[in-house]
């Protein structure tokens, strides 16, 4: 039985903290959900697509965040709650729409989930998207255990509808990832019908006196806050050091203080609750000791806001030391955990390290420092990136006049790497390859002469990259856009995008055709597989050489491991060894130094290159690559299941 | 039977071997056996050749946060050697025990020869002077017999079992198992679990 969906209140489910995220919105009532997949995001609407069916209730994976967030605007107004999750970088995508929704405000219960990636584990920045709630005035809730995560989701609903304000639900990798039992509460009987009152309008002006509602919004926010359950204080009433905790941090924090026996002398004070600050609640805490630690992840915003608010009343409350990220007691960078806190509580009270760990760890340090070969990220065994960008380098190489790639966000940024063979010199934000692609090609008149190719990945091209194709066809910009169509949003896990044939739920849906799209705006497109590494090179080669605007060439093959999934590859491989000559050969190991499949690597005893059968998929793509011939494609016989 | 509270495990490997799956199996039986349980996942990009890494803290008597603390590890079971390796310097201690599949995925720069591989006997040795017992399974192997390597991790989570480190019983991990897995695959993988505990209980194990 799928947990998100169980009806049986009371009951414990073993949940991830995004499961209980979707838990808790079903829980609150949520009938509307659309979200771009984004790690550490992804899994929440995975679920609520899940349940979608069974529920009644939409799902959508949307064209991007800023449509996903519209999206579930609209249900708002039309008396539906709504949902739309995001990681960080979708925050930046719709931040528009949300400051505007902001003044004009909702109706039905809205929340906006960010995913945050603190020490960007799969993200290309570290960012705090927590300033959106200051900067769009939005009330926001930080959880510190999936439990908790459920409890806000379902709360973060119920705050909005009150407030008719959108309200934030901030999480960070480690929680979305981190799984633990939880109490389920029980699903709503009853579904609302959606119809828009056209009686009212919904829109931004007046600004001022919207603005001031805002701001009205937020003191009603913050007196609801000053009593609410998510805040809560731990340790004596006269602490010898107040530690704020926000979100995640918390039981790090709790952890890191009965390591080091501190628990009856250093209070810990847990903020779920991160803005707007409950002031009085706050200032409660900051009576209990002159020292105040803040700890929270990624950026000092509920530090920069104590301290802001410690500034008005400080000659009532006394003098007060602060540590945090400001003085350097905490990394202003990458991820909290109990080492930190432990380190910057040691820090404050002077207290020694002991020192039998880090004998043992410089034990370790010198045992295996050699012997640890490092472990690079690199495309899949059966990747068709791989085989991609081979192409690219060669037809580069052979026009030979300094050309190169502009690259974009998904498994392919990995094309920065020697994984991708180094090909990408300038990688960013969703869609950006193509905009800065055509910014080198608009130099063209001042004397700019290298080749320029952009590629993009089908469901990233959706996301962002039309409006750059379109700029890019309108000024005449003489580059190549690559198109890495591989059926699938598959950095985050597969989620459908427009581009194909079926939805989030799973129902039939109608395909937004590739060619015809770049067509229409006016590009010419040529389609490849990219596995026929000679055919691609060439064709590559060609429209290099052609002049004029902007070129499309659509290099379609499916993800590999979707291809698994879909029943395999055709082939399996073998190296036949009286074929490779090893060293005697002259290529210098040409297969595996330069092609660096997974699936291939060299025998240490017989020195000559072997197929590595736990790891090969039998793509076939690393026939072409051997000067010998030496690899050796047949007809997978299939043999077991 | 809890020597420690908190318990904490590490499980690790390189990505697509498993791991996670293998972490959410242990923590949904820790659970399941009536104990307070949190797993943490770190994978990111792992799919796309990274190493990935699971931490589960196991307590009687309350929540513990999903980032195990430097150097306090009980128990790190390792889907692929150097991994195991990788991360005692992190978590590891003189009295951690050491469960590790000997089959190596090579790492790309080994498979492009800028570096190499140490030899199996050099990963023991290392291994055996930086903890208190080890346990070296071939654990590929033996899931390959039984039709398929992707199995080397039932094939561990046997192995863990049988040191006696994580408070869990057979059948609950085993009602587990079949709880998540298609039913034509029980029998092998029941016999896969029974080949880890078989592994461990035949090992000459301590250093």
């Amino acid at each position: 039985m799928n947990p998100i969906t169980l009806n049986s209140p009371g009951s414990r489910a073993f949940m991830m903290g995004n499961d209980a995220i979707a838990r808790g919105l079903l829980e609150g009532g949520v009938q509307y959900c659309a979200a771009y997949p984004g790690n550490p995001s992804s899994e929440i609407l995975e679920r609520l697509a899940d349940a979608a069916v069974d529920l009644q209730i939409y799902a959508e994976w949307s064209v991007n965040e800023k449509v996903a967030i519209e999206g579930a605007a609209a249900a708002s107004l039309a008396g539906v709650r709504s949902m739309a999750s995001m990681k960080q970088n979708g925050v930046n995508v719709s931040s528009d729409f949300i400051t505007n929704l902001a003044l004009s405000g909702v109706k039905a219960g809205m929340l906006l989930i960010t995913c945050d990636d603190p020490g960007a584990v799969s993200s290309t920045n570290e960012e705090d998207a927590r300033f959106i709630a200051r900067l769009a005035d939005l009330p926001m809730l930080e959880p510190s255990t999936p439990q908790e995560a459920m409890e806000m989701a379902r709360f973060g609903l119920e705050l909005s509808e009150q407030l008719g304000s959108l309200c934030v639900l901030r999480t960070v990798t480690r929680l979305c990832h981190s799984r633990s039992a939880v109490s389920l509460g029980s699903l709503p009987e009853k579904r609302r019908v959606p119809r828009f009152d056209t009686s009212v309008t919904w829109r931004t002006f007046p600004v001022a006196p919207r603005h001031a509602k805002m701001h009205r919004n937020l003191e009603q926010a913050e007196s609801l806050f000053e009593n609410s359950p998510f805040n809560t204080y731990e340790g004596p009433e006269e602490a010898e050091l107040l530690i704020f905790a926000a979100g995640n941090t918390y039981l790090f924090c709790q952890e890191a203080l009965e390591i080091l026996d501190l628990e009856s002398r250093v209070g810990l004070a847990k903020l779920g609750t991160v803005w707007p600050l409950p002031r009085r609640w706050v200032l409660n805490q900051m009576r209990r000791s002159r020292r105040i630690l803040f700890v929270e992840d990624v950026d000092p915003f509920v530090e920069d806001g104590i301290k802001a608010l410690y500034a008005q009343v400080c000659s009532d409350v006394g003098v007060r030391f602060f540590y945090g990220k400001a003085d350097g007691a905490l990394p202003g960078e990458g991820e909290t955990n109990p080492d930190v806190v432990m380190e910057a509580v040691r820090k404050i009270r002077s207290l020694e390290k002991p020192t039998a760990e880090d004998i043992y760890r410089r034990g370790v340090r010198e045992r295996t420092e050699e012997l640890i070969p490092p472990r690079d990220l690199g495309f899949c065994p059966g990747c068709p990136h791989r085989a991609s960008f081979w192409s690219i380098k060669n037809a580069l190489k052979l026009d030979s006049r300094d050309g190169f790639v502009s690259g974009d966000i998904g498994c392919y940024t990995l094309s920065l790497m020697p994984t991708g063979f180094s090909q990408s010199k300038s990688v960013h934000c969703m869609g950006s390859g193509l905009g800065v692609a055509a910014g080198f090609a608009k130099l063209r008149g001042q004397g700019f002469d290298q080749p320029v190719i952009a590629v993009v990945g089908d469901s990233t091209f959706y996301h962002s990259g039309i409006a750059p194709l379109v700029d890019a066809v309108h000024h005449n910009a003489s580059c190549l856009l690559i198109l890495l169509d591989n059926g699938a949003t598959a950095m985050t896990g597969f989620q459908p995008h427009p581009g194909l044939e079926k939805n989030a739920t799973g129902a039939e849906a109608r395909a937004v055709d590739l060619e015809a799209l770049c067509e229409a705006a006016g590009a010419s497109v040529v389609v490849q597989d990219p596995f026929d590494m000679t055919e691609t090179r060439d064709a590559i080669y060609r429209l290099l050489q052609q002049d004029g605007g902007l070129r499309v060439l659509i290099l379609r093959r499916t993800c590999a491991l979707l291809q698994r999934r879909l029943g395999g590859f055709p082939y399996r491989m073998r190296v036949e060894p009286s074929r490779c000559l090893s060293e005697e050969c002259g290529c210098n190991r040409f297969c595996t130094r330069v092609f660096r499949c997974p699936g291939l690597y060299v025998d240490p005893i017989t020195g000559k290159t072997s197929v590595d059968d736990v790891i090969c998929v039998g793509c076939g793509a690393c026939v072409e690559i051997c000067p010998q011939g030496a690899i050796i494609r047949e007809a997978r016989c299939d043999d077991a299941a | 039977m809890m020597q420690h509270d908190p318990t904490n495990v590490v499980i690790t490997g390189a990505g697509g071997q498993g791991n996670v799956a293998a972490a959410q199996w242990l923590g949904q039986a820790l659970m399941d056996e009536g104990l307070g349980v949190t797993v943490g996942d770190t994978y990111g990009l792992s799919q796309r050749g990274g190493s990935v890494m699971s931490h589960i803290r196991i307590s009687r008597k309350r929540i513990y946060g999903p980032i195990i603390p430097q150097g306090r590890a009980h128990l790190i079971l390792g889907l692929e050697p150097v991994e195991t390796l990788r991360v005692l310097e992190r978590f590891g201690n003189p009295q951690v025990v050491v469960v590790t599949n000997s089959r190596p995925v090579y790492p790309q720069a080994v498979i492009a020869g800028e570096f190499s591989y140490p030899t199996g006997d050099a990963i023991q040795h290392a291994l055996k002077a930086l903890s208190s017992r080890v346990y070296w399974i071939p654990a590929t192997k033996l899931a390959q017999e039984l039709g398929g390597a992707i199995m080397a991790n039932v094939v561990m989570i046997g192995a863990l079992l049988e040191t006696g480190v994580v408070p869990v019983s057979e059948n609950t991990l085993l009602k587990v198992l079949e709880a998540t897995l298609p039913p034509h695959t029980w029998d092998a993988n029941r016999r896969a679990f029974r080949k880890g505990v078989e592994a461990v209980r035949d090992s000459p194990g301590a250093a």
